[in-house]
């Protein structure tokens, strides 16, 4: 009980360090000389992040036995997503003036955001159908639905990679501890399995 | 053609150097106040104070052109502290803290290619003779930000001229330093150095085209460019090549590193346009600095002057 209320505290200490970052650059006057760049780059860096952070949590499960990483995945996913909800805010008010019909045009002509806007209607899906309410009433419909951050997160960190100009090294580190987050999830014991099968079929005839 | 100055310089020489250190000042201001509030919350003191930019050598200044339609200028500290200078880093802040290591003193440039009196010329050389003239002018990035900055130099055209160009120079082609030592960060390979500009001859040649040794009424701090740089306020900032070491007149058009690098993204000419969209964002608008809405961008950053450059031409195919 003790430990699941220190992962507890350890999580949401996760998701206030970016919100007291921000306080204290803005506290500093240290947002620099494009303030909407810095803010819009600052919640987006910090929504891959806790995205990540997030889909850490089933490998740290597999790899030290601990049920409590599993038990506070869903505080961290909330944060990645009130995160998400900032960085779209930010291009909204200060990038769109909240035009509607540019938001219409962009989500057909840039890619990169059409990329990101669909990961934030899947991430969406996920936050509504978060609460144990719609986890009873979904039953196992609801971990099949809940797979859908997989999706989300590659659409994040190739949104991420389709922005920059020239300098891809940080999306591309990012998008590769993605890809190592989702391969523990490949079920590699029936694939190594059916190899080794397969193997002793042929040794055996 | 001459060049319409819009209005008298509105600024007193006097008041020049003063923006610097009044850029200091309010920044001092504004850490001061909030800092007090943050080293209350954090334990953290003030940023490190603004650079020694603010002793660089003043210049003298001869002329001076208001040509960005009365347009605030921006600050200093924005113009040294938000640099594309990918050799000395891709973060908009690294130019300002990495480009101390840039050596401008001794520096020449080589000139060569189709003209009659190619050759090395100093920098001070260069300088010694010349008068020097100050000129306002809007400056708009191809990632949609823009600025507006007082540049001192001269036309360009006076510095080509005197290596008498022939008939056969169509294009003129400039590179920036290249220097492991000096640019470690060009290890990374990010672009393909030496970075390359070029410009058609008669673009090289119009009046606006500018040449910039400094900036505020002093020497250019070394993130903008030191000691020498291209200013075409038409066109998109990477067309501005900085820390100009070579020169050369040429009958061919000559590869240029962005376009080399994406050429459905960066074309030649790179004037500002915003009808022609970059493939991946919007050109219709752009930020300036210090403002937190987007405003519209003008057809060639507003200095139609240019257009007859461009006539017959599809500057959506030549974009
Ligand atoms: C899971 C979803 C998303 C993730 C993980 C994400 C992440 C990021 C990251 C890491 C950056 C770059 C930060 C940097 O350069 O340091 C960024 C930039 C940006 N994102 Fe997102 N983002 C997401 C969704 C969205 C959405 C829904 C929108 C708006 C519809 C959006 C609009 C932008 C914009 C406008 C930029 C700045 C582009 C520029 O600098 O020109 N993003 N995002």
């Amino acid at each position: 009980m003790i430990r699941l209320w220190a992962w507890r505290a350890a999580a949401w200490s996760l998701g206030l360090l970016p919100l007291a970052l921000g306080l204290k650059s803005i506290l500093q006057g240290r947002l620099g000389a494009n303030p909407v760049e810095f803010v819009e780059h600052f919640t987006g860096d910090w929504t891959l992040r806790l995205l990540l952070a997030t889909l850490a949590m089933t490998p740290l499960r597999m790899l030290t036995g601990l049920t409590e990483p599993i038990r506070v995945r869903r505080i961290l996913g909330l944060w990645t997503f009130a995160f998400l909800c900032l960085h779209f805010l930010t291009y909204l008010v200060f990038d769109l003036s909240f035009s509607m019909t540019q938001l219409a045009e962009d989500l057909v002509k840039r890619t990169y955001i059409t990329l990101g806007f669909t990961a934030w209607l899947l991430l969406l899906a996920l936050a509504l159908t978060s609460t144990v309410g719609w986890q009873r009433r979904l039953k196992r419909r609801w971990i099949t639905l809940h797979r859908l951050i997989y999706p989300a997160a590659l659409l994040g960190a190739i949104h991420y990679l389709w922005l920059v100009k020239a300098d891809t090294r940080e999306p591309l580190i990012y998008l590769s501890i993605l890809l190592v987050l989702l391969g523990f999830r490949l079920p590699w014991q029936r694939l190594m399995g059916r190899q080794r099968a397969r193997a002793s079929a042929k040794v055996d005839p | 053609m001459l060049i319409k100055v819009a209005h008298p310089f509105p600024i007193k020489p006097s008041e020049i150097t003063p923006e610097v250190v009044h850029a200091d000042r309010r920044r001092f201001l504004r850490q001061a106040g909030l800092a007090t509030a943050g080293a209350a919350l954090f334990g953290y003191g003030p940023a490190k104070s603004v650079g020694a930019e603010a002793e660089l050598a003043p210049l003298n200044v001869a002329r001076k052109s208001e040509m960005a339609g009365g347009e605030t200028v921006t600050p200093y500290a924005d113009i040294t502290h938000y640099n594309n200078y990918y050799e000395f880093g891709t973060a908009k802040e690294d130019p300002s803290r990495n480009a101390g290591r840039l050596r401008t003193r001794p520096w020449s440039v080589v000139v060569d290619g189709e003209c009659e009196a190619p050759g090395h010329i100093d920098i001070d050389d260069l300088l010694k003779p010349q008068a020097l003239e100050e000129r306002i002018y809007r400056h708009r990035c191809v990632e949609a930000w823009s600025m507006v900055a007082p540049w001192v130099g001269l036309p360009l055209a006076d510095f080509l001229k005197r290596f008498r160009p022939t008939s056969k120079a169509k294009y003129v082609a400039f590179e920036t330093l290249y220097d492991r030592q000096q640019m470690p960060e060009t290890a990374r390979g990010v672009l393909d150095w030496p970075y390359r500009e070029g410009l058609r001859i008669d673009e090289a040649m119009h009046p606006l085209a500018f040449l910039s040794v400094g900036l505020y009424g002093r020497v250019l701090p070394n993130q903008d460019g030191a000691p020498l740089r291209l200013t075409l306020p038409w066109k998109y900032g990477f067309k501005s090549i900085k820390s100009i070491v070579r020169v050369r007149f040429m009958e061919r058009q000559p590869e240029v590193t962005w376009n080399k690098m994406a050429p459905d993204e960066y074309g030649f000419y790179s004037n500002v346009n915003p009808a022609v969209d970059h493939p991946r964002w919007s050109q219709a608008q752009e930020r300036r600095l210090g403002e937190l809405f987007k405003r519209k961008t003008l057809m060639f950053n507003g200095y139609p002057e240019v257009a007859s450059l461009y006539t017959g031409m599809d500057l959506r195919r030549f974009f």
